[in-house]
């Protein structure tokens, strides 16, 4: 079945983020596809390659970008989100006139409308939020 | 159509369990799911709803989040079962939808 992830809240923040990771793995590992992972409003904190959590923590972000390299999983930060809240890849960077990026590997940033599209694609759309 | 609700917030914090359960069609089910868990415990201020909820509704509780509350299975209310990661991705395809109680 084609699954479309919406993750609302940032990593470390309650659960979701933790809720949203475990969801999606278990339905790769039952053979499930998922269409795409939506990151939205604070879940777009979930895609910064800057966290640097205790080392007997769980790395958020980096687990995500291991499931995205395993499993070819799209993870889509929501642009205008994104940009508020600090969260650049490359080309939004150099626009913006930023230092640097901060974009983990395998997150991309796109637009609302990806999250339609994966509600249009996918069977089923699991909303995870606070 | 049949509808999944998860709920993951405390009845003790939110009112989405109330709201879900006054609105669920009878063959609707309810997971909970992360402080959601806090509706399967039997003895509390929120059991009686929950329990006659289990009359029209399955419900289901996420196992890992139960333990990572430390709450013992014979503390929850008898009629709520339990699921894993992988009974929860079970249940959202049994169902036609899901319905988070954000």
């Amino acid at each position: 079945m084609k699954f479309g992830i919406l993750v609302n809240e940032g990593p470390y923040t309650h659960q979701a983020s933790d809720t949203a990771y475990h969801f999606t793995a278990a339905a790769l590992r039952a053979g499930h596809e998922i269409v795409r992972v939506f990151f939205y409003h604070d879940g777009v904190n979930n895609g910064t390659r800057l966290s640097v959590p205790p080392q007997d923590d769980r790395n958020i972000s980096e687990r995500w970008s291991e499931l995205a390299k395993a499993h070819d999983v799209e993870l889509i930060l929501c642009v205008a989100a994104a940009q508020r809240r600090g969260l650049l890849d490359e080309d939004e960077a150099r626009r913006a006139g930023k230092d640097s990026d901060n974009m983990a590997p395998g997150f991309q940033i796109s637009g609302l409308g990806q999250l339609i599209d994966a509600g249009i694609q996918a069977e089923r759309l699991i909303v995870f939020g606070d | 159509m049949s509808v999944l609700h998860i709920v993951n917030k405390s009845p003790y914090d939110r009112y989405s369990l109330d709201t879900c359960l006054r609105l669920a069609r009878p063959d609707s089910a309810v997971l909970l799911i992360e402080d959601g868990i806090y509706a399967a415990l039997k003895n509390a201020a929120a059991s009686e709803r929950v329990q006659q909820a289990l009359e029209n509704h399955q419900i289901y509780a996420l196992e890992p989040d139960l333990q990572a509350r430390g709450i013992n299975p014979d503390n929850m209310i008898d009629g709520i079962s339990l699921v894993d990661y992988d009974g929860f991705v079970k249940l959202t395809t049994d169902y036609d939808k899901s319905q988070s109680w954000l």
